[in-house]
């Protein structure tokens, strides 16, 4: 079975570290996630921009674009895409198309800083 | 990380709400202050043995408030202080406490608490010493070291510049539309002058000067948390975080400045770029534009180039000459010639900045950019005036450097020049 991990931080505190603490942070899971590389058991890792850089699209009709994240308690994660695209208005495309398969709820579209493909067999 | 690096990071993320509440509560800029650092102590003594709480700022600003309180009362009526451990041991009742007496409020408390350090009275040094004690909470140590000034004479530059304030009429009231957006406007002009603060450092001093563009990239975020949908507010993350990002790059081994042009560009930080370029992209769907998101704008071309020779020099162009009918300056021209130089050559740019000269007569950028026109056009007499001047007006020992270097190549090609005169 595959599980997802999903990280939750205040984004006040981590943003406030210096670039050394947030390095030291870094070195340490990268230890737990070089242990699971080599097992074979680590799927793709991402570090997601700050949530600054979010955008919501509400699949209401017509979809609604808003800035930052989403916000809303009503709804849960249920999964997420890592898609490539070349800006902001092509993610939305993406998501528009994947609103008009699925409509309701909404999708929060966040640029990946980091990401790690990881090494479990596909 | 170890307890303390973890609280003083809690403390400094939880600063600017729990000092804005504080301040909205006692509308005394030093009385809250003190609050703060009275709850901070009490944090330093509590949170170790009783685990972080769950809201620091929340906690914070509930006991910076009570300890207040009692200190009144203690003056007044000599009560004794309640037992340290009954006001760290802050029940969830406190906290919902604390969130009501905040949380509807602190996007606009931690304007106002920015705002107040933007005073019209307030010299512009002034309003970045007091932002950086007071909202970012920088020891007045460190402001001195980035200023590189003396402890004694920062420690004056602050009193003074909260003395001043303590007599303006500080607005308390929630704002209207428009004067939330004139405070928003003042705040960022004044996060942009922290960034300049440390980004015009010199190769010795970038690396003491550099928290500064780091703290203001900080206070910009944090603004823009409080504002999602103000493009200018995006532009001006992204511009930060766009210039931030070449750093490492802007000093050579000999401590000379190297221009965009010249720039080991593996050595751009592409996390900060990755940033600043979804922001610009943001801020661009609004079709709202405006002087930060123009120079994002620029800087995102830049960003964007793998090599100097793939800039879109004529977006460019046309970016600074947007900037120019949106807020016109000589500078924003002398930035468009440039552009202009690379696409239609150093004559046209010369032209564009020769009635520049008497505005800009001490600006060095001035001579050495237009030291740099003549020189590609050959005159190289007039390039050396101009360089000449540019070195009398430098700010720092790398641009001076950068210009001796122009000098020394116009020396290496004499001998193959036409009409170069021997002084």
């Amino acid at each position: 079975m595959l599980y997802a991990i999903l990280c939750y931080h205040d984004e006040d505190f981590v943003g406030s570290w210096t670039r050394e603490q947030d390095a030291a942070v870094m070195k340490k899971l990268a230890v737990v996630q070089d242990k699971l590389i080599k097992q074979g058991r680590l799927g793709p890792v991402a570090r997601l921009l700050p949530t600054t850089s979010a955008t919501t699209l509400r699949k209401d009709d017509p979809p609604v674009v808003l800035d930052g994240p989403y916000a809303e308690t009503k709804e849960q994660l249920l999964g997420f895409y890592i898609v490539d695209c070349k800006n902001l208005d092509e993610a939305l495309d993406v998501a528009r198309d994947l609103g008009a398969a699925n409509p309701g709820g909404a999708y929060e579209i966040r640029p990946v800083g980091v990401l790690n493909p990881g090494s479990v067999p596909t | 990380m170890t307890d303390t690096a973890w609280i003083d990071a809690a403390l400094t993320s939880a600063r600017p709400q729990a000092v804005g509440a504080l301040l909205r509560y006692f509308r005394n800029l030093d009385t809250a202050e003190e609050a703060f650092q009275n709850a901070s102590l009490r944090a330093l003594k509590s949170w170790p043995q009783n685990g972080p709480p769950r809201d620091p700022a929340g906690w914070l600003i509930m006991v910076g408030r009570n300890a207040a309180i009692d200190e009144v009362r203690r003056s007044r009526r000599q009560t004794p202080l309640p037992a340290d451990e009954a006001i760290s041991d802050l029940d969830d009742a406190e906290d919902a406490l604390a969130e009501r007496l905040d949380g509807s409020h602190y996007r606009d408390d931690i304007l106002r608490l920015l705002f107040i350090c933007c005073h019209p009275d307030l010299p512009a040094t002034q309003q970045i010493a007091l932002a950086l004690r007071i909202v970012s909470g920088l020891t007045v140590k460190q402001i001195a070291r980035a200023f590189l000034v003396s402890e004694a004479a920062m420690e004056q530059r602050i009193t003074r510049a909260k003395a001043r304030i303590a007599d303006a009429d500080v607005p308390f009231e929630t704002p209207g539309a428009v004067e939330r957006s004139q405070r928003l406007a003042a705040v960022a002009a004044m996060i942009y002058l922290i960034f300049n603060e440390g980004y015009t450092a010199s190769e010795d001093t970038a690396g003491i000067r550099s928290p500064l563009c780091e703290e203001a990239i900080r206070l910009a975020r944090l603004l823009l948390r409080l504002f999602q949908s103000e493009p200018e507010i995006m532009g001006l993350t992204a511009l930060l975080l766009l210039q931030h990002a070449r750093a490492a790059a802007r000093f050579g081994a000999d401590g000379a400045l190297v221009l965009l042009d010249d720039q080991d560009r593996s050595l751009w930080n592409q996390k900060m770029i990755a940033e600043g370029l979804a922001l610009i992209d943001k801020a661009m769907r609004h079709r709202n534009s405006g002087p930060y998101q123009i120079q994002a704008a620029v800087a995102a071309l830049h960003a964007r180039a793998a090599r100097p020779e793939d800039t879109d020099w004529t977006q460019i162009d046309l970016l600074y000459g947007a900037l120019e009918i949106m807020q016109p300056s000589p500078v924003v021209t002398l930035n468009r010639a440039v552009a202009v130089s690379k696409v239609r050559g150093p004559q046209a740019a010369l032209e564009i900045i020769e009635p520049l000269g008497e505005r800009l007569s001490n600006y060095f950028h001035y001579f050495g950019v237009r030291g740099a026109f003549l020189m590609q056009l050959g005159r190289n007499d007039e390039a050396r005036v101009a360089f000449d001047r540019a070195i009398a007006l430098a700010n720092s020992s790398a641009e001076a450097a950068h210009i001796r270097m122009h000098l020394d190549r116009l020396m290496r090609d004499a001998p193959r020049g036409t009409k170069v005169s021997k002084k």
